[in-house]
């Protein structure tokens, strides 16, 4: 095996994780939730709902204020990535885990589910990824690396649907998928695959799922993201959670593990919660046995991503005021493209936010028990039960498909006679069911239906026992395809970019594809839309970008102005040696300086110097409503503005301060340096040099000429309060152990 | 078909249950629902699953798919491929890959055909 392990600071190899791929095998099967933690602390806080927290993640932007804690909402949550390349989705699949996501569902690429049988390769997809043994085996050894680096298990998912189901469904159980997507309603529908082999099919499959442990996810969103009007569709949508969910129970998948693809069905404008929240909780009362796989709405999503992610943002708090056990989530940028990297991790950071943010609400408010919610949340039911009342006597399942009764846009009894209908011996695959004869036998495990192993001696309970154990037990009798097209294969594309490997010496602009060069441009013109549009473009053009294209734009007004957001691909790549990076100032924490401070409080004297009425600059620095030094516990004596630079060292000497700290912010003649000098003589001549700590800043203030002039240390433009409070205590510490103070 | 919202009317009958009679008569239509499916699933198989239990048995997807598409060529479907394989191995004494191995390279057709409809058994 390849002794490749991850390191926390390193870009991940993808190159070192396609190695050895042969004799890889997944450590565990099944799915894994989070770890519910009782009244967790974390840094000042108590949270009520949080579970175990992770061992490396990034935190939400302002976690900076709390000591960079990172509380981790109770959900599963989920990142869909898939974007024609598995090799660049690792990538993007440990950024995702960092930001919280432990479910990682990957999309199929158009077309696999007409693919009867496996695809075998690493060929490229688009709009998602042809999944392939090898494929999944390179995701899933990334996702042991990448939770181990986060200390939380990670999901892996993706789809049993289509004409190869139990293929897949198979390869899935021996490769240790954790999730799939199991509906054979979804086959039916929006498919056009034939519905008796797909249910066939789904007996065979589902049987593998249940075996294997994973968690399954059933189609019904769909019908809400495909009705001309979702929100008719609830009753139906019930219909249908209801024939899979009994379906997979029945086939044996423990009703723990079975999840229903719940979507809040309408968005603003319309009155969303009050429309959508009795449909969650006639939901939520008819499926208590199983779980919940809370998805956003993408039906009404448009380009803006702000807008996006406001809805759902309001689709969470329907998961928070019911339940969900698996939050979803949808990238806001999936108005526009195949989802970006920046957007997944925006997405995974939506959820953390938002559900962290409502962490303890149900403590605080509760459903009503009677009125407009409970009567809507019953009518729905009763519409669910009258859809299923009216499908039996029309003679079950497929003659109600047939008759259209699926996806019709009329609420439930209402028909609008829009549905998807499909024939019973119409669709892909049609006509290649085979009864079994009594001699049918199929010596293996996890196997469905009738299987006389008896007439060879075999046991019924483990029918694979006849050949001595299947793939399912000994995973060695599993082939292992690698690739087999010479041109469309991981190989290729990776010696393409070989020069632009993360870490490497050269580096490109990325959206969803190692060096595809992409970046984004935001615009506003003072004009209406069409011409804002051209503009756009014309100025993309001008900065010599190419393939560039107009993904969104927002009228701020009809005429006085629109708003653009441009793609387009960069013509060149940057050598990373002949960039000049600045050094990272090295700063104090918080809690070192308060602690320092707290073991020997701090005086300063502070003052603009010399004939210089400027003020903003140095409250900033002092001022605790502007992070100040005063918010440490330094003690400073404000001494004013055009104070001179003897009474400054008076004031010093009189309070016994501890530093000195002079602003300076003109410039002209070199005063600012000047006045430097001149407070660093009257030190010496007063015989305090040694013992106190003099700094300088402003705006045109150099750190090195300030030392030069005979400062400490000098604070030019961009610095803060932290800056000027870290280098205070480490000089002290200086002093101190030279036994100067 | 198009037809007005007639709930008013039509669930006079649900109207006096209480949630939980209609939560339990939402399931059994449910059940009723699926039943005729689930036995569909007993009593039938179909390539893919059969293409599913040579990949269980230690076959390539590229073996299971010749040797399923063989079995369907030949009405074979209904005693199942992994059957064919297994029964065909037994016959002539070998081990379960090698036998699969000669029925995707075209050959032991005719033998295996004759295991099933030969009047062997």
């Amino acid at each position: 095996m390849s002794e490749y392990k991850l390191s926390p600071d390193k870009p991940i190899n993808v190159a070192e994780i396609l190695k050895d791929l042969e004799h890889y095998r997944p450590r565990r099967r099944g799915w894994t939730w989070r770890t519910p933690v009782k009244d967790l602390h974390m840094g000042p806080f108590e949270y009520h709902d949080a579970t175990t927290p992770l061992k490396r993640s990034v935190p939400l932007p302002p976690a900076h204020y709390f000591d960079d804690i990172d509380p981790q909402p109770a959900p599963v949550i989920t990142t869909e990535i898939a974007s024609g390349r598995f090799e660049d989705d690792i990538r993007r699949m440990r950024m995702a885990a960092h930001h919280g996501a432990d479910h990682i569902m990957v999309i199929r690429t158009a077309g696999q589910s007409h693919f009867d049988g496996l695809i075998e390769g690493t060929p490229q997809g688009m709009g998602g990824v042809p999944i392939t043994r090898k494929q999944v085996r390179a995701q899933r050894k990334a996702l042991d690396m990448i939770e181990d680096e986060v200390g939380r298990p990670i999901n892996y998912h993706s789809y049993v649907s289509g004409v190869a189901g139990p293929d897949i469904a198979v390869m899935f159980a021996e490769e240790g998928v954790n999730g799939v997507h199991q509906d054979p309603q979804y086959n039916v529908i929006y498919r056009n695959i034939n519905m008796m082999r797909s249910f066939v099919d789904a007996c065979e499959s589902k049987k593998l799922i249940a075996w294997a442990g994973m968690a399954q996810i059933d189609g019904a969103h769909n019908a809400n993201a495909t009705a001309r009007e979702a929100w008719k569709v609830m009753p139906e949508l019930m219909v249908q959670h209801g024939i899979n969910a009994i379906f997979s129970a029945r086939v044996g998948i423990n009703k723990k593990n079975i999840c229903l693809s719940t979507v809040p069905p309408t968005a603003t404008p319309a009155p969303c919660i009050h429309m959508d929240l009795p449909y969650a909780v006639a939901l939520r009362d008819l499926f208590h046995e199983y779980r919940m796989r809370a998805q956003m709405n993408t039906k009404y999503i448009e380009s803006s991503t702000r807008e996006a992610t406001v809805t759902h943002v309001l689709n969470m708090v329907i998961s928070k005021l019911t339940s969900a056990d698996i939050q979803s989530t949808i990238t806001p940028d999936e108005g526009r493209n195949v989802p970006w990297h920046i957007y997944n991790i925006e997405a995974c950071d939506t959820a953390k936010q938002a559900l962290i943010g409502m962490d303890g609400l149900m403590e605080m408010v509760e459903l009503k028990k009677d009125g407009y919610l409970r009567d809507k949340a019953r009518e729905l039911k009763e519409r669910a039960v009258l859809f299923m009342e009216e499908m039996l006597e029309l003679g079950g399942y497929f003659a109600a498909v047939e008759e259209g009764f699926f996806v019709d846009s009329g609420i439930y009894p209402e028909r609008n006679g829009d549905g998807i209908a499909r024939k019973m011996n119409g669709g892909i695959g049609a006509g290649t069911i085979v009864k079994r004869d009594k001699q049918y036998m199929a010596p293996v495990t996890a196997h469905y239906g009738y299987n006389n192993v008896e007439q060879y001696g075999g046991d019924p309970e483990n029918p694979s026992a006849l050949i001595g154990g299947c793939t399912l037990e000994d995973p060695n009798k599993i082939i292992y395809i690698d690739e087999l097209d010479d041109n469309d294969n991981v190989n290729v594309r990776m010696a393409e970019t070989r020069e632009f490997t993360p870490g490497g010496k050269k580096i490109r602009p990325e959206m969803e594809w190692l060096a595809d060069g992409t970046v984004m441009l935001t615009m506003f013109f003072p004009a209406p839309k069409q011409i804002a549009e051209a503009a756009a473009l014309e100025c993309a053009k001008r900065m010599n970008l190419t393939e560039c294209e107009v993904i969104s734009k927002e009228i701020m007004h009809p005429q006085d102005g629109t708003r653009i957001e441009v793609k387009g691909k960069v013509p060149f790549e940057i050598d990373v040696d002949s960039l000049v990076i600045p050094k990272e100032p090295d700063v104090l924490s918080d809690a070192e300086i308060r602690a320092d401070v707290e073991r020997r409080p701090m005086r300063i004297v502070a003052a603009t110097v010399g004939e210089d009425e400027h003020s903003v600059g140095l409250r900033e620095i002092i001022d605790i409503k502007h992070g100040g030094i005063e918010k440490y516990g330094m003690e400073v004596i404000y001494l004013g503005t055009s104070c001179s630079p003897e009474k400054l060292v008076n004031a010093a000497i009189e309070t016994h301060a501890d530093a000195i700290m002079a602003s300076t912010i003109i410039s002209h003649d070199d005063i600012h340096y000047k006045n430097i000098t001149k407070i660093d003589q009257i030190c010496r001549e007063m015989g305090i040099r040694d013992k106190i700590i003099f700094i300088a800043g402003g705006t045109q203030v150099t750190p090195e000429l300030a030392r030069k002039a005979g400062a400490d240390e000098g604070f030019g433009r961009g610095s803060h309060g932290v800056h000027d409070a870290t280098f205070l205590i480490k000089r002290r510490w200086e002093l101190e152990k030279e036994g100067k103070i | 078909m198009k037809r007005d919202d007639d709930f008013k009317n039509r669930h006079e009958h649900l109207k006096g249950l209480t949630n939980e009679q209609l939560e339990q008569r939402f399931w059994e239509l449910a059940n009723k629902l699926v039943d005729p499916l689930l036995e569909m699933g007993r009593e039938y198989t179909s390539p893919a699953i059969e293409r599913s239990v040579l990949l269980r048995m230690g076959f390539s997807s590229i073996e299971a798919k010749a040797i399923v598409e063989g079995c369907v060529e030949r009405s074979l479907m209904c005693y199942g491929a992994g059957n064919v394989v297994y029964r065909l191995a037994k016959s002539k004494n070998m081990e379960i890959r090698p036998a699969g191995l000669e029925l995707v390279n075209g050959n032991m057709w005719d033998d295996a055909e004759k295991l099933f409809k030969g009047g062997n058994e």
